[in-house]
C-alpha cells in the first residue's frame, strides 16, 4: 500500500477513470464511428485526395491512437505529481 | 555484385550482429532470463515491443492483404494497432505494478485460485505455439527464395539462430536483439515504399503519396478503384463485408492485442510504472510507421502489379510471357505465382476469378508448358470470365508476394531486395524469439516453480527454462516444416483466446475489486469455450456460412466470447461471497504507481 490515505488514493483513482474514459470515448468514436459505422458517408467528404472514411480507416485512426497514449501519459504523469504518488 | 552475394551479406552480417548482442547479453539469473532484470530502458522497450509484435504476418502478408482486400483491411489496420490504446491505459501500468514475471502470475494471485492459475497456462501456451509455427514458415520461405536452400533447411537455420540467442540470453538476450531487429526490419519496409513511392506518384512518404494525383490527372485511389472496377474486382476504396463483420473482427483484433501474453510480458522489463506507461507511446510509435506506410505499399503494388501483366493498353491486354519480367519467373519458381494460357495467345491476362481448380496452382513437378511456364494439373476445363470480369483470369497470384517481390516490379536496385530479405527474416526470428520466451516462462516459472514444486532452486529453475525452450524451438521447427494447412485460422483462434480470456479476466481484476474467483474462472471457461466451439464448428467441421451468428466470421467472434465472459463473470461474481480482505488490498496497491520497485520473484 501507499504512504497516501485512504481517501487520496480514491480521490486518485476517480481522476484516473475519468481520464481513461475521456480518452478512450475518442478511441471509440475515431476507430468504431468514424472508421466502420459511417464510413461510407464520410468517403463521400474529400480529404488530400483521400476520399477521408478510407483516409479514418487506414491511416488516420492510428495517428490518433499515436497522440492517445502521449497525452495519456502525460495526463497520468501530471496526476501522479498531484496526488503524490509519483515514484 | 550479383544479387545472391548481397543477400548473403546481408543476411549473415545480421546474423552476426544478432548472436554477437546474444554473447554480450547473456542471462545470468531467472529475473535477467524472464524480464531482463526489470532494467530495460523505455525507448528500446518500445522498439523490442515493435518488433516482437510485427511478425513475418505484418511485415510479410499485411500489405498484400490490403492489397487484395480494399478498404475493409481497415481492420487489421486498426485492430492491431488500437489494441495498444488499450494495452496502455488498461493493462500496462497496473501489471507493472502488480510486479511479477507472467500473466499466470498476475490471474492465479490475483483471483487466489491454482485452477485459474491453469487456465491462464493453458491459454499462454495455445497462443504462442499457434503463433510461433507460422513465423517459423515465414523464415523458411523467405531463405528457399533468396538462399535457394529448400524450405526445410531455411527452417533448421531459422532454428539454430534463435535457439543461440534464446536460450543463451533469455529474455535479456531477446530484447537487445529485437532492438537490432527492429532497425533492420523498419529500414528493410521503409526503403522500397520510399522508392515506389517517388517512383509512382513523386511524393516522398508513401502515407502521402497514397493521396497524390498520378499524369494521368486521377488519384492513385481513384486509378486503383477504375483498374478494379474494370477487371470485375469490387472497388477498392469501398467495403465488401457486412459492417458488424468489420465491427467485430476489429474489436476482436484490439482486445486479442492488448491480451497477448508475449506483448504484456514485454512491460514487466521496464524499471517503473510511469516507464510502462511511455513505453507503450514508443512502441506504437515504431508499429505506426510500418502500419502507415501499409496502405501506400499495398495500392502501389496493386497499380504496379495490374499494369505489369495486364499493360496499359486497353485494346490489347495482356504482355507475352516471353517478355515478362524476371520476377515473374522468379517467383512463379517459388511457387507463389501461376499462369495457364487459356486463350492460347501466350500473353499473361490478370482479371476477377480464380484461375486454377480450388484457388492455387498444384504444379506438375518441374514439367514445363509450351512457353516455358510451369505446368499445372489442376487447369479449369471450360473457363468463364467471372461476374463483371471482361475475360478469363489466367493468373494465379499470393497475397504475399506484394511485400517480397514489390522491390523487383518496381525495378529497385538489388540492394534493396537483398535488405528485404533482411528485414523479413529479422521480422520472423523476433517474434519467434519473444514467443519461445513466453512458451519457457509458463513452463519453468508457472507450472513448474509454482505448481509443481516451489522448492526448486534458482539454478534448477533456469535450467527447466532453457530446457522449455529447446524444446518449444523444436516444436515449432516442426509445425515450420511441416505447417498444418490451416494457419490463417489458428492464428485467428490465437486472437480470439486472447480476446475471450486473458484480456477480460486481466481487466475485471484491476478495475473490479469485487471480482471473485468464481466470476473469473466462470467467465474464462464461457468466453473460452464458446469462441473455440465456434470456430471450431465453423473452421473444422464444415458449418455453413449461412448460419454464422449475425453473419459474425470466426476471427470476430472473439469479441462476442469477450462480451460473454464479461456478462457471465459479473452475474457469477454477484451471488457468491466477495475475495478476501488480503486481495482487494492488493488491488488498491496495483492502482498506486508508489512503490513499484523491481520485478521480483517470490
Amino acid at each position: 500500500m501507499s504512504t497516501s490515505s485512504q481517501d487520496n488514493a480514491s480521490a486518485y483513482w476517480a481522476e484516473n477513470l475519468r481520464i481513461i474514459i475521456t480518452y478512450l470515448a475518442v478511441w471509440f468514436v475515431v476507430s468504431f464511428v468514424a472508421g466502420i459505422l459511417f464510413v461510407d458517408q464520410l468517403n463521400a467528404i474529400p480529404f488530400f485526395g483521400f476520399p477521408l472514411g478510407f483516409w479514418i480507416a487506414q491511416q488516420g485512426a492510428i495517428f490518433v491512437y499515436v497522440a492517445l497514449i502521449w497525452m495519456y501519459v502525460i495526463s497520468m504523469n501530471k496526476l501522479d505529481e498531484k496526488y503524490d504518488v509519483h515514484e | 555484385m550479383s544479387l545472391d552475394l548481397l543477400t548473403y551479406i546481408f543476411i549473415g552480417g545480421s546474423f552476426a550482429l544478432y548472436i554477437g548482442i546474444a554473447i554480450w547479453a547473456r542471462a545470468g539469473s531467472t529475473k535477467e532470463f524472464y524480464v531482463a532484470g526489470g532494467g530495460v530502458h523505455p525507448i528500446a522497450n518500445g522498439m523490442a515491443t515493435a518488433a516482437d509484435w510485427m511478425s513475418a504476418a505484418s511485415f510479410i502478408s499485411l500489405a498484400g492483404l490490403v492489397s487484395f482486400i480494399g478498404r475493409d483491411g481497415a481492420a487489421y489496420l486498426m485492430g492491431w494497432t488500437g489494441g495498444y490504446v488499450l494495452l496502455a491505459m488498461l493493462l500496462a501500468p497496473y501489471l507493472r505494478k502488480f510486479g511479477k514475471f507472467t500473466v499466470p502470475d498476475f490471474v492465479g494471485d490475483r483471483y487466489y485460485s491454482q485452477t485459474a492459475r491453469v487456465i491462464a497456462i493453458i491459454c499462454t501456451i495455445v497462443i504462442s505455439f499457434t503463433y510461433v509455427a507460422g513465423q517459423m514458415r515465414g523464415v523458411g520461405i523467405v531463405f528457399s527464395r533468396y538462399l535457394h536452400v529448400d524450405i526445410n533447411t531455411g527452417v533448421i537455420i531459422g532454428m539454430a539462430i534463435v535457439f543461440f540467442y534464446a536460450v543463451l540470453g533469455g529474455m535479456k538476450g531477446i530484447t537487445y536483439t529485437q532492438v537490432a531487429q527492429y532497425c533492420v526490419l523498419i529500414l528493410a519496409f521503409m526503403v522500397p515504399a520510399i522508392f515506389m513511392s517517388m517512383q509512382i506518384t513523386g511524393h516522398f512518404l508513401p502515407q502521402i503519396g497514397l493521396g497524390a494525383t498520378l499524369d494521368s490527372g486521377m488519384s492513385v485511389l481513384a486509378t486503383l478503384d477504375k483498374l478494379s472496377v474494370d477487371l470485375g474486382f469490387a472497388e477498392y476504396t469501398s467495403g465488401q463485408q457486412s459492417t458488424i463483420n468489420v465491427f467485430c473482427l476489429t474489436a476482436a483484433l484490439m482486445a486479442g492485442t492488448a491480451g497477448l501474453p508475449h506483448v504484456i510480458v514485454r512491460f514487466f522489463t521496464v524499471p517503473r510504472v510511469k516507464d510502462a506507461r511511455t513505453s507503450a507511446g514508443w512502441a506504437l510509435i515504431f508499429i505506426a510507421i510500418l502500419y502507415t506506410t501499409i496502405p501506400g505499399v499495398a495500392g502501389f503494388g496493386r497499380v504496379n502489379l495490374i499494369e505489369t501483366i495486364n499493360g496499359t493498353d486497353a485494346t490489347n491486354v495482356g504482355t507475352a510471357y516471353s517478355e515478362m519480367p524476371t520476377w515473374f519467373k522468379n517467383w512463379e519458381n517459388a511457387g507463389l505465382l501461376g499462369w495457364h494460357d487459356y486463350n492460347g495467345d501466350g500473353k499473361v491476362q490478370y482479371a476477377a476469378g480464380s484461375a486454377f481448380e480450388g484457388g492455387k496452382p498444384a504444379f506438375d513437378g518441374e514439367a514445363r508448358g509450351i512457353h516455358g511456364e510451369r505446368a499445372v494439373t489442376n487447369a479449369k476445363v471450360n473457363p468463364t470470365p467471372a461476374p463483371g470480369a471482361p475475360f478469363v483470369t489466367e493468373v494465379y497470384v499470393d497475397r504475399d508476394i506484394m511485400v517480397l517481390a514489390n522491390p523487383e516490379i518496381a525495378q529497385l536496385p538489388s540492394w534493396v531486395i537483398a535488405l528485404v530479405a533482411a528485414g523479413a527474416v529479422a521480422a520472423a526470428l523476433s517474434t519467434a524469439a519473444g514467443l519461445l520466451l513466453v512458451i519457457s516462462t509458463a513452463i519453468a516459472h508457472d507450472l513448474m516453480k509454482t505448481c509443481v514444486n516451489p522448492n526448486i532452486s534458482e539454478k534448477q529453475e533456469l535450467m527447466y527454462a532453457r530446457l522449455a525452450a529447446v524444446v518449444a524451438i523444436c516444436i515449432a521447427g516442426y509445425f515450420g516444416i511441416n505447417p498444418p494447412g490451416f494457419v490463417a485460422q489458428v492464428v485467428a483462434l490465437a486472437f480470439g483466446l486472447a480476446s475471450s480470456s486473458v484480456f477480460p479476466v486481466i481487466v475485471m481484476g484491476i478495475f473490479n475489486k469485487r471480482m471473485n474467483k468464481e466470476g473469473a474462472i466462470a467467465g474464462m471457461i464461457v468466453g473460452l469455450g464458446s469462441t473455440m466451439a465456434y470456430m471450431i464448428y465453423f473452421t473444422f467441421m464444415g458449418g455453413s456460412k449461412d448460419d454464422l451468428f449475425l453473419g459474425i466470421s470466426t476471427g470476430g467472434f472473439g469479441f462476442v466470447g469477450m462480451i460473454l465472459n464479461f456478462v457471465v463473470a459479473y452475474v457469477v461474481c454477484m451471488m457468491t461471497p466477495p475475495p478476501p480482505a488480503e486481495i482487494q488490498e492488493m488491488v488498491e496497491s496495483i492502482r498506486v504507481p508508489r512503490g513499484a520497485g523491481e520485478a521480483h520473484a517470490h
